[in-house]
């Protein structure tokens, strides 16, 4: 590949030392930022004083303080620095803007969760019960906690192998038609809404076992599979593709046979990729009410068994509490919140595992 | 290609775990094929009833099945293109100040603090978007239509609940937000290091470096991760559900009560009280999103193809 | 191979979880006692049907485990709709249903029903209506059918409009915008709220019942999204089930010629004096519940939910079970109950007694 650099940067510029020409001082960003939140602040003070604003606007202080903040950078570094170091800064403040808009509502969801969701999650009942013979406050979230983790457990033991498999198929193998249709379905397949898949799961059930009424948690687990193999092979395939041609060439020029490179050279290298792939899907997955609610269905006690009878799992937990509410109707709201705590914590706990484990297998090399 | 190596002069020899490796990754891209015809199969069947279905079996005013999901389906598209116009620039600049603008000690635990928003089930989004998200914004809206109500899409009345579309924009944008990232997030560290330390050795800034040698990179990862997130946007369920405001019209403001409804949202709602040709009739606008998310894909694979990717393996 | 030896990490996790949490400390062998063996009843009673029961349920079905603790019962408060769908191709041992079987429904065939037998209808579940609002200054409101109709059909849009200023003169009623708030999702409570306002004003709703809502305006899903929804918004104004109303200020309706606040006692005393429908089988209970009623001791905004069980059951031991658990709904103990934790109003004792004498010949 070659780098096309813009015409314009190619015109040829009388030579000065871009090393030592004009720059701003190096702290200079920091306090510019500074300078313009206090401006707005002064504007906002300025408002609430003369009594056009009731009320002091701090969201609007930083947001627009920073606006100013990037027009001043942008100005400035242009007088000083030249057009491109100007557009540089630019960028770089608003990407890391970006970052920070993101970070906005991830720490308002923690907050509100965490906030909610304790009162029930340190109840010493929490963790250690069912919610069989419950009523109004107590009870705890075992059976749910079970049921999330063998449904969704079984769902990645079913995708993963064939989601990894049609990845490399894509990538190694994959010429013509099957592939294509492959990878455009597989798009597709994104596309299909969660409780379809639950009711596809169920029909298809309910035919082959000719029980109208079928519930069973590895049904659950097939209609998970559907909604998480497209996530996985199109992650998958992404971190497959990004692996350099020229380490599959060395490993056949070393007589390696295919399957051994693709199992010691391509995968390894896009270990970290594929795990964090494999870990957004579950992370996708494992959230979901619609399906899940229609076969796997939903009970108050312990059921360890996927193949037979209901299953509770956490995301039906966390609904049910949220709708069904009783008269004392707080212990159900705490439970709802402690349940969705405890799926976070659940998700953070295998993110943080799989990341261990990416680690761990990946070759150590540049970054 | 791979394969021209050994297709040269010297027959490679056929090793039986190649071919085991082969069959069984030609056998599994199959049976995601087999599942998807099996998924398909069962929605063109049990939909059938409903493109015929008599007047009766409509609420209100609509008379037939297509009446009735064509508001359906603007609303999917237009709740999820106005949740991808939010996230993708902020998704890209997410993946970018973590792979080539945050200190490197810092750049994994920021990867992962983003990987906790995948973390976050759709009913919790849910929760967070009536309780926090619809009574914050509404004051905003209140401005938004004071100011500028002139404009069509932010014409009043506005919502008293602040529970209308944008509100679930952002929610759906929030939700995407980490695929789309963390894909973005692999592809951008998988730029090779030669072709950025060739751009900073030829004397560019940091940001013509990553115009120049990151982005055009990343360019079909981009489009790929958007389309990912795209399709969970189209099919999300019970935020939308929980969240929206719905009604059956096509309406392109975007702050009052009334606001297009969506496919998925739809069927989650009316579902539990849909009996006899009712199933049948959500179970066809779930068909009806199926070929959406077709159509919009095969505007994307043309978009990719228009300007061919490239990657490490071709 | 990475991802395998992924998959033995995690499937020794989950096999260590669930060895360390072998069993649920509220669960397993609760020694029985003497007595709770004496019902004898053993196994799995699976049942779905209207979300509206489900925290009453929740109640019985820990009531009657308790008392029968070799017997799970599940009840999925999948909806209504689904309930009755499920009962009817015999995947649910019975069905809680917000509106009893239509006549299609009972021409058909009921596969969990022993053959050439038909279901029926018993009411189980009374639960009043509330109209709650959240408008600031204002702690009570007086309303009657044509103005609450007028204010959800979106022609009356002001707090401050002349209609409701007269119905409350003492209250200062803002000059706001209002939202009127309505269920989202296909519900019996919709239904139950429309069909008053169809029949109490007819001219100024002009729409029949209907589990959909007709009219535009702004809605919320489930009854707790309702609540919310009004919680949170402002000069907002919703309908839900009473039991989840709350702290939130709830409308007196008008009846005859005084404004009754809804309370459990008004709620059944109108299911009381509700006829039965005409021209269905005498054990078949599906009440026509009296929207016009006039005695201010009834509250007429009011939720009626049936079981829909067989008279004669395919397996006679699901039949014993659904018997003594729909038995145990009925009865007075069961009742408070679920007046106690799930806010419901209790049957009359004629009613109960009704249901009893109908439960007594299924089998």
């Amino acid at each position: 590949m070659s780098i096309d650099m813009k015409s314009s940067d190619t015109i040829i510029r009388p030579i000065t030392n871009s090393l030592t020409a004009g720059k701003l001082p190096k702290r200079s960003p920091l306090w510019i930022l500074l300078g313009s939140w206090l401006i707005t602040a002064a504007v906002f003070l300025v408002l609430q004083v003369t009594e056009v604003a009731d009320g002091f606007n701090l969201v609007g202080t930083l947001v627009f303080g920073t606006v100013l903040y990037c027009v001043a950078i942008y100005a400035l570094s242009h007088m000083v620095e030249g057009a491109r170091q100007a557009k540089d800064r630019l960028m770089t403040a608003l990407v890391t803007a970006a970052f920070i808009i993101a970070l906005v509502p991830l720490v308002s969801i923690m907050i509100t969760t965490a906030i909610n969701g304790l009162p029930a999650f340190i109840t010493p009942t929490f963790f250690s019960s069912s919610m069989r013979n419950v009523v109004g406050a107590g009870g705890g979230v075992l059976h749910a906690i079970t049921g999330t983790l063998l449904v969704t457990g079984m769902a990645t033991l079913i995708s993963v192998p064939i989601g990894l498999l049609s990845a490399i198929y894509l990538t190694e193998y994959g010429r013509g038609r099957l592939a294509k249709a492959i990878t455009f379905f597989v798009d597709v397949m994104t596309g299909v809404p969660s409780i379809v898949a639950g009711l596809f799961a169920f029909a298809l059930f309910a035919l082959l076992f000719n029980d109208p009424g079928i519930r069973f948690g590895f049904g659950g687990s097939i209609a998970l599979a559907v909604l998480m193999i497209p996530v996985v092979v199109r992650s998958s395939e992404e971190m497959l593709k990004l692996v350099p041609n020229e380490l599959r060439e060395a490993a056949y020029a070393l007589g390696v046979p295919k399957w051994l490179t693709i199992m010691k050279v391509v995968l390894p290298t896009s270990i970290a990729g594929i795990v964090t792939g494999v870990m957004l899907a579950i992370a996708r997955v494992i959230g979901e009410t619609a399906p899940l609610l229609i076969i796997a269905g939903f009970t108050a006690s312990m059921n360890y068994d996927l193949f037979s009878e209901r299953m509770m799992t956490l995301p039906v937990y966390v609904y049910n509490q949220y709708v069904s509410q009783g008269v004392d109707a707080q212990s159900y709201v705490d439970r709802a919140w402690a349940g969705a705590l405890t799926l976070i914590l659940i998700v953070m706990v295998l993110n943080g595992a799989a990341r261990l484990i990416a680690r761990i297998f990946s070759p150590k090399f540049g970054r | 290609m791979t394969t021209t190596v050994a297709a040269t002069t010297i027959k490679a020899r056929q090793r039986p775990g190649d071919r085991v490796f082969s069959t069984a990754s030609v056998v599994s891209g199959s049976l995601i094929l087999a599942v998807l015809a099996a998924v398909a199969v069962f929605l063109l069947v049990e939909s059938l009833p409903a493109f015929v279905a008599p007047d009766e079996a409509f609420s209100g005013e609509t008379r037939n099945f297509w009446e009735y999901v064509g508001p359906l389906v603007f609303g999917t598209v237009w709740a999820a293109v106005l949740a991808l116009l939010m996230a993708v620039p902020i998704a890209i600049g997410i993946a970018l100040f973590i792979s080539h603008f945050a200190p490197r000690k810092l750049a994994q635990g920021l990867g992962y603090l983003i990987d906790l928003l995948a973390a976050v089930p759709s009913v919790v989004f849910g929760l967070w978007g009536i309780t926090v998200l619809a009574p914050m914004v509404r004051p905003f809206y209140v401005t938004l239509v004071e100011w500028f109500g002139w404009i069509p899409l932010f014409e009043g009345p506005v919502s008293g609940t602040g529970r209308t579309i944008l509100t679930v924009a952002v929610v759906l944008a929030v939700m995407i937000l980490p695929i789309i990232t963390a894909i973005c997030r692999e592809i951008f560290l998988q730029t090779p290091l030669l072709h950025e330390e060739a751009a900073l050795a030829l004397g560019a800034t940091r940001w013509e470096m990553i115009s120049m040698a990151v982005l055009p990179f990343g360019r079909p990862g981009i489009i790929s991760a958007s389309m990912l997130g795209l399709g969970r946007a189209l099919g999300e369920t019970m935020a939308v559900a929980m969240v929206l405001s719905p009604s059956a019209e096509v309406i392109f403001q975007l702050l009052t009560s009334e606001n297009p409804t969506t496919i998925a949202a739809n069927i989650a709602l009316n579902f539990p009280e849909a009996h006899g040709v009712g199933v049948n009739i959500l179970l066809a606008t779930g068909l009806i999103l199926f070929v959406v998310t077709l159509v919009v894909n095969m505007i994307a694979r043309a978009i990719i193809n228009s300007r061919k990717a490239f990657s490490g393996a071709n | 191979m990475n991802f395998k030896r992924f998959g033995r990490t995690a499937a020794i996790a989950f096999v260590a979880v669930i060895a360390l949490s072998s069993c649920a400390a509220n669960e397993g062998d609760t020694a029985s006692t003497g007595d709770n063996a004496a019902s004898g009843l053993t196994g799995t009673l699976n049942a779905g049907g209207a979300s509206s029961q489900g925290a009453a349920q929740e109640a019985w079905v820990a009531g009657f485990q308790t008392a029968n603790p070799d017997v799970t019962i599940n009840y999925d408060p999948s909806g209504s709709g689904a309930g009755r769908e499920a009962f009817i191709a015999g995947g649910s041992a019975f069905a809680g249903s917000d509106s009893y079987l239509d006549e299609d429904e009972l021409a058909g065939v009921f596969a969990a029903c022993a053959p050439d037998t038909k279901a029926v209808d018993l009411p189980v579940y009374i639960s009043p209506i509330a109209v709650i609002f959240n408008v600031e200054g204002v702690d009570e409101l007086n309303l009657d059918a044509d103005t609450l109709a007028k204010i959800f059909a979106g022609t009356i849009t002001q707090w401050d409009d002349a209609a409701i200023v007269a119905l409350n003169p003492d209250a200062t009623l803002p000059s706001a915008l209002i939202t009127a708030v309505h269920r989202s999702d296909d519900s019996g409570t919709t239904e139950n709220f429309t069909d008053y306002l169809a029949k109490a004003a007819p001219e100024a709703w002009g729409e029949e019942a209907s589990d959909t809502f007709p009219f535009g305006g702004e809605a919320a899903p489930q009854t707790s999204g309702v609540v919310s929804a009004v919680t949170n918004g402002v000069n907002t104004i919703g309908y839900a089930d009473a039991s989840a109303a709350g702290s939130l200020n709830t409308a007196a309706l008008k009846v005859g010629d005084e404004f009754v606040a809804y309370t459990p006692e008004a709620a059944a005393e109108v299911v009381a004096g509700s006829p039965l429908v005409e021209g269905r089988e005498a054990d078949d209970l599906a009440l026509d519940l009296n929207r016009l009623t006039t005695n201010p001791e009834e509250y007429p905004l009011v939720l009626v939910s049936y079981a829909i069980v067989c008279n004669e059951y395919a397996d006679a031991e699901q039949g014993a079970l659904v018997k003594a658990y729909v038995e145990y709904m009925a009865s007075e103990a069961g009742q408070a109950v679920a007046a106690e934790s799930a806010g419901i109003a209790p049957l009359s004792a004629e009613l109960s007694e009704n249901v009893a004498s109908v439960l007594a010949t299924v089998k």
